[in-house]
């Protein structure tokens, strides 16, 4: 590939110098079902928030629970562990 | 002011690690480098050395300490031999490609089976693709100016890469030498504290080791080799500084009597005294004969070994490590390939003596000169000869 | 449903910084992931993580992304109780010469497996703690080597299928029992460790800040469901941890200065069976296998119980 690095321009040791830039990698691909919200049911318990494995979930402004679709892979103990059916899986391009 | 003494090389070599203000040792006891450490615990049990002293429960978990104590910015030492060293092999490699410069001294010993205690360079031989820096001292007052020189090298941001001292086992040692040793001030002001480029802290994070997949490995470890052979000029700039600082002079390969010699011994380590007196005698003799050590082993001094066998009609090479059914020795196998490329070269006979503590001496050096002497007229009968051999 | 009646608390109130950053490459719904995310939440960004090699080390660290948003090094798989060693004895080298930039407190934490805690990394795991550094190891144990191919390691449970033991015409998988880490360790006479479940997350969270907070080595122990190795569905991790805890498959406890003292006491203990049926990897045993592993289970348990009581 033209625009790869030479090895003059890597960081020493291939030491990663920008803390977290996993960010950047869009695991929400690999989801073959997501979680869908029904906001009129959430109790804003956070219990779907502590058990995300990918920290995929986030509380937005109103401190209801939001799901970050561009990193949820879609594994679905969100919806298992919701105590108020709060959420529930859907066939990815529904 | 140096100060002069008579001191067993082990306990001068603490010295050296203690005037350079190391910051954390790892290390584990083994025999012959137990000396050094005993005197480092001791220097720290009195307060003489500030550092912490972590007494590993084994030689990985040494080298694997060092790299704990490197990654944050300590000035990290540690000493092993034989044994030890071989259970190190793996973190070897890490602490190189990790580019932490950590000082080791390695007091040469066999390595088992069956189990040697004694002296011979099959140890640090094992490991020469390992990436470190490399080093052979001959004598004790080497032994104490290369330990300073070693961490000078090792810390420099252009090399940053682990480097080993390579001291024989017992011959060199255990043994009282008179040397010079330097003062702190003077030490100070040649060594001071260690600038890390890189380390753990909360306030920078980093993330340090991570998998280097097949597109980019490749050019992590050509950056790896270029800082190691890159580190030769540093190793010119140090022995400089160090010359101007303290007036012993070292250059990466030693040359004995060898610019008008036929025949040079091509040998490393403490030995090389022994084959001064017979190479001096052999001289009486009207025998043209001279010594080339190398001094640096990792880089590998090329162009110096190059100049150093110029008009020499036979390198008589004396390896204390073999490797069993291959080459030879490897400062023959080395040094053959050094000199392949020229259109002019000596021949180069490969002798194996010295090992598992059994003394080279100087009617061998005879016998090594006369075997390399019969190759340049009836060429090479094997591959390399084995010296003392009872056969 | 999952009955949350066991798990009562405001996970509002739990610091929102994710140290361990989304897009991680670990697989769906691992409980090895949840269990550090939780780790790390209690330890804030005051922290250096020395990690073994493993599923952790792999899916957080693949160049050019790191999931760490705080200082990480990985240097093999055996050795992260010795590098940790070095990093806590290096920093207090440092702090007292003056040269060290960053001021206060620093949380060092070791992550390693259960392959690299009871197995290759058992020797360096007992020369630190023996040796008495300020440290936490956390050892997230999904009773395997996962990483390389769900390989057996001593801490697979008796009766489990994995590549390396697998079931067979002449073998039922693990022929040995798991190994106790938490007693080994125990018997290192540290000042605290505890065993803990990412299924209980504010249990996990408080023996994480007891152990940070305690000087002298301390050591977690959190079973990581791995739908992966286990052969689970995705969305069973914490479902899977409770089941172990509610059989009293994994007891949950503490032992502070050599006194046991149990997390949570269950009068009746869901059948191992229980446990055991959503997971491919038990799924060949026979009830009396099954029977003999229950009869194990509740012998452990019943003895821990009586230390617990006997306050020892």
């Amino acid at each position: 590939m033209a625009d790869k690095p030479t090895w003059k321009e890597y960081a020493t040791a291939a030491t990663i110098h920008e803390p977290g830039n996993a960010t950047g990698q869009n695991t929400g691909d690999w989801r073959s079902e997501r979680p869908v919200r029904k906001q009129e049911l959430c109790d804003k318990c956070g219990i779907c928030w502590i058990f995300c494995p990918d920290a995929a979930i986030f509380m937005n402004a109103e401190g209801y629970y939001e799901v970050d679709l561009y990193h949820c892979k879609g594994c679905g103990i969100c919806v298992r562990e919701c105590g108020k059916n709060a959420i529930e899986m859907v066939e990815e391009g529904e | 002011m140096g100060k002069r003494v008579g001191l067993e090389v082990s306990l001068a070599v603490s010295e050296a690690v203690k005037l350079a203000r190391v910051d954390a040792i790892a290390a584990y006891p083994i025999t012959p480098q137990t000396h050094i450490v005993e005197e480092l615990a001791q220097m720290v049990a009195d307060g003489d050395l500030d550092a912490e002293f972590i007494m590993v429960e084994s030689e990985h978990s040494a080298m694997s300490a060092c790299c704990g104590t490197a990654a944050v910015g300590a000035r990290t030492y540690t000493a092993t031999s034989s044994q030890g060293l071989a259970l190190m092999h793996e973190m070897l490699f890490i602490a190189s490609g990790l580019r932490l410069p950590i000082v080791m001294t390695i007091a040469n010993r066999a390595l088992s089976a069956p189990l040697s205690i004694w002296g011979d360079q099959s140890d640090v031989m094992a490991e020469r693709d390992c990436g470190w820096v490399q080093l052979f001292a001959e004598t004790g007052q080497e032994a104490f100016d290369l330990t300073l020189c070693t961490f000078k090298i090792a810390e420099d941001a252009r090399v940053l890469t682990p480097a080993i001292l390579n001291i024989d086992g017992f011959t060199l040692s255990h043994v009282v030498e008179p040397l010079e040793l330097e003062s702190q001030e003077d030490v100070d002001a040649f060594l001071p504290a260690y600038l890390p480029q890189v380390i753990l802290d909360p306030g920078k994070p980093v993330t340090i080791g991570p998998v280097g997949f097949p597109e980019i490995y490749t050019e992590i470890k050509k950056q790896q080799d270029m800082a190691l052979i890159g580190a030769y000029d540093v190793v010119l700039e140090v022995f400089d500084r160090f010359e101007k600082k303290f007036g012993r002079a070292y250059k990466p390969v030693e040359s004995y009597k060898a610019e008008d010699a036929e025949i040079l011994i091509n040998i490393a380590g403490a030995v090389a005294g022994t084959a001064r007196i017979a190479v001096d005698q052999m001289r009486g003799e009207g025998k043209k004969v001279g010594i080339i050590r190398p001094r640096l082993w990792r880089p590998y001094p090329f162009e110096d070994m190059r100049k150093a066998v110029k008009g020499a009609k036979a390198v008589a090479v004396v390896d204390r490590s073999l490797s069993f059914g291959g080459p030879g020795g490897p400062i023959a196998s080395e040094l053959r390939s050094c000199l392949y490329p020229l259109a002019e070269k000596p021949a180069v006979a490969g002798f194996i003596a010295g090992l598992g503590g059994r003394d080279i001496t100087i009617e061998d050096f005879y016998t090594i000169v006369a075997e390399a002497e019969k190759v340049l007229d009836t060429g090479y009968t094997d591959e390399y000869k084995m010296i003392g051999v009872r056969e | 449903m999952a009955d949350n009646k066991s798990v009562d608390f405001i996970p509002r109130l739990l610091p929102p910084r994710e140290l361990l950053a989304e897009g991680h490459r670990g697989c769906q719904g691992c409980g090895e992931a949840l269990a550090l995310r939780q780790v790390f939440k209690v330890a804030g960004p005051n922290t250096i993580v020395c990690s073994a090699t493993g599923c952790m080390e792999i899916v957080t660290s693949p160049y050019p992304e790191t999931a760490w948003r705080i200082p990480w090094i990985h240097v093999a798989f055996e050795n992260a109780a010795a590098v940790a060693s070095g990093v806590e004895s290096g920093i207090k080298i440092l702090k007292k010469k003056g040269r060290y930039p960053h001021d206060g407190k620093i949380n060092i934490i070791a992550i390693a497996g259960d392959g690299g805690t009871a197995d290759i990394g058992l020797q360096a795991l007992s020369g630190a703690l023996e040796r008495g550094h300020n440290f936490t190891y956390v050892c997230t144990d999904n009773e395997a080597y996962m990483n390389t191919g769900i390989q057996r390691s001593s801490a697979t449970p008796y009766g489990a299928s994995t590549t390396t033991s697998p079931k067979g015409k002449e073998s039922i998988g693990q022929t040995t029992w798991k190994k106790n880490l938490p007693k080994i360790v125990a018997a290192h006479d540290i000042p605290y460790l505890a065993t803990a479940c990412p299924s209980y997350p504010l249990d996990l969270m408080n023996k994480t800040r007891k152990a940070l907070d305690t000087e002298g080595p301390t050591y977690l122990h959190v079973l990581s469901p791995c739908p992966t190795g286990w052969r689970h569905n995705i969305d069973m991790a914490v479902e899977m941890g409770r089941l172990a805890v509610e059989s009293g498959v994994f007891p949950l406890y503490e032992i502070e200065d050599g006194k046991l003292k149990m997390s949570m006491v269950m009068e009746t203990r869901k059948p191992v069976a229980d446990y055991m049926k959503p997971q491919g990897r038990f799924r060949h045993l026979k009830p009396e296998q099954i029977e003999e592993i229950q009869k194990r289970v509740d012998e452990n348990y019943e003895a821990l119980v009586r230390r617990d009581e006997c306050e020892v």
